[in-house]
């Protein structure tokens, strides 16, 4: 489904990445995990077009990204959760998820979608009229994860959704993300939480420095002693 | 005695509300563009100036149909407000703020200039002769009444457009995220376009309602312009709400203060005000921080 390759990026004469090739296949949830600072942020900035690469080749289902506007990626299917949530925090919890749906592809489905995003967090249904930054982190959370889901895509990108989040809450939101796996999302993540976040997707991706330097099955990595010296502090 | 004077109270008090409706479409228009485009407008009431222009000209001079030149004069400003995004603002866009207020305020001088060799200094008017209407010993004209009547219509409607549709969301939004608008697939340029259109829109629509009252002339933007930053200013900045609730306050002030005397001295009345307002709530009255 999503295909990169090469991807050299970062900010200007800061480079953040360093030839990054990953793929995501349709039905997956794929990490990638690493420490602070390793990148992740900017992977995901780079996929959904907030940040423009160096060089380098981004396919979603064969169409290339670089020929789009940033604010057209989100047509293309692929919508991002952003570190920190970024939502509103003026706007209601209604009008956060409809400016999900504010690309011409969404407006269609967008009572359909709200509908779902109810089902799945009843929680917003009755926070709706809420200003949104009024809410606790984790429902912001499900805030935006809404949010996201409101555009009707194909890939979600969520940039730490653990992160500044009560240990309890942590807890929830990785049973989220395993709720959104099982709607047939397919689903890029990008976490420091390993240990949780391998429970959850299939494969990952390790991230060191702007460099991927291995990668494979969640099984194998929760195994692999130098994941488990590395990241877990086993 | 006494009963005669409430009386004239009243009618101030109701002249003042009514003198409003304009001031608080003015400051939405106003406020619309800060709170998107993070720029004050200076030149934003000789836009209102070129409209004036517009329906003097083709109802006053040709004899068009009144409401045709309405709608004439509210697209016309509509395209100058875009312009004046697209030409002036949006090249200096992400430099120092001082620099759009430099470049609208020179734009300010700028179209006075090309009003004062376009029409003369001549002051002009539509010859209109509304009626006044009485009620209960009080005296109202029928101009304000119906300046305020659909100036609260076109609150409403911006209202309504802000509220209930997608670029209205987008428009709300924009200035408490920019970066992230890109994610909600929100062309930001797309949406300054809307705002400085609807914004022009929103001051030729007073402008059709102001040559109903006014004289014309390449100056008359003072007449409006200062008194509706204040406004902005004093329901805080962006703040749209609360521009519309200063905008009530200010002009009621000015018109029960011009009761006791000059109408001159009302203003000054709501500039005093304005001034300690400002020390005791700097942010603005609905402002935030």
């Amino acid at each position: 489904m999503l295909d990169l390759k090469g991807i050299n990026a970062g900010y200007g004469s800061f480079q953040a990445l360093f030839d990054i090739s990953l793929t995501v296949n349709a039905g997956e949830a794929v990490s990638v995990i690493g420490p602070n600072g390793a990148g992740k942020t900017t992977l995901m900035r780079v996929i959904s077009g907030m940040t423009a690469p160096f060089s380098g080749e981004m396919e979603m289902e064969g169409k290339s990204l670089s020929s789009f506007p940033p604010h057209q990626i989100v047509e293309l299917g692929i919508a991002h959760v952003p570190e920190n949530r970024r939502l509103f925090p003026g706007m209601t919890v209604e009008d956060n998820l409809k400016l999900g749906a504010f690309a011409k592809t969404a407006r269609g489905d967008s009572a359909k979608n709200l509908e779902f995003v109810y089902e799945l967090f009843p929680r917003m249904k009755e926070r709706r009229s809420q200003l949104a930054g009024t809410m606790s982190g984790g429902e912001q959370q499900m805030c935006a994860i809404g949010r996201a889901i409101m555009s009707g895509p194909k890939l979600l990108l969520m940039d730490e959704p653990s992160a500044g989040l009560a240990p309890v809450v942590v807890q929830q939101v990785f049973s989220l993300v395993r709720r959104i796996r099982e709607e047939g999302y397919t689903v890029l993540i990008v976490e420091q939480n390993v240990q949780q976040v391998l429970q959850v997707v299939d494969r990952a991706y390790l991230l060191e420095a702007g460099q991927l330097i291995d990668s494979g099955k969640s099984e194998d990595l929760l195994e692999s002693e130098s994941v488990r010296k590395a990241y877990m502090g086993l | 005695m006494s009963e005669i004077f409430d009386i004239f109270l009243l009618e101030a008090i109701i002249n003042g509300i009514l003198f409003g409706g304009v001031l608080a479409l003015l400051s939405l228009g106003l406020n619309l563009i800060f709170g998107v485009v993070d720029v004050v407008w200076i030149c934003y009431a000789e836009l209102v100036m070129f409209g004036m222009y517009t329906v003097y000209w083709l109802a006053g001079v040709y004899d068009i149909n009144i409401f045709i030149a309405a709608m004439a004069a509210i697209a016309l400003v509509s395209v100058l407000g875009w312009l004046v995004h697209v030409l002036i603002i949006s090249p200096i866009l992400g430099t120092a703020p001082i620099n759009q207020l430099l470049a609208t305020g020179g734009l300010l001088f700028f179209l006075q200039s090309v009003a004062t060799l376009m029409f003369s200094i001549e002051f002009r008017n539509l010859g209109l002769r509304l009626p006044i209407l009485e009620f209960s010993e009080m005296y109202f004209s029928y101009a304000r009444l119906l300046a305020f009547g659909v100036a609260l219509v076109g609150m409403v409607v911006v209202y309504l457009f802000l509220t209930r549709t997608y670029i209205g969301a987008a428009i709300r939004a924009i200035s408490q995220d920019r970066e992230i608008m890109v994610l909600m697939g929100v062309d930001a340029k797309k949406i300054y376009w809307v705002t400085a259109g609807v914004g022009g829109g929103l001051a030729g629509l007073a402008a059709c309602l102001l040559v109903l009252q006014y004289d014309v002339h390449p100056f008359v933007g003072i007449s409006f312009g200062p008194i509706t930053f204040i406004i902005c200013v004093l329901g805080g900045l962006g703040n749209m709400i609360g521009g519309f609730i200063a905008a009530f306050i200010l002009s009621i002030i000015i018109s029960v203060g011009g009761l006791y005397s000059e109408i001159e001295w009302g203003y000054v009345l709501a500039f005093v005000f304005f001034i300690v307002m400002m020390f005791i709530r700097p942010q603005g009255l609905l402002g935030k921080k």
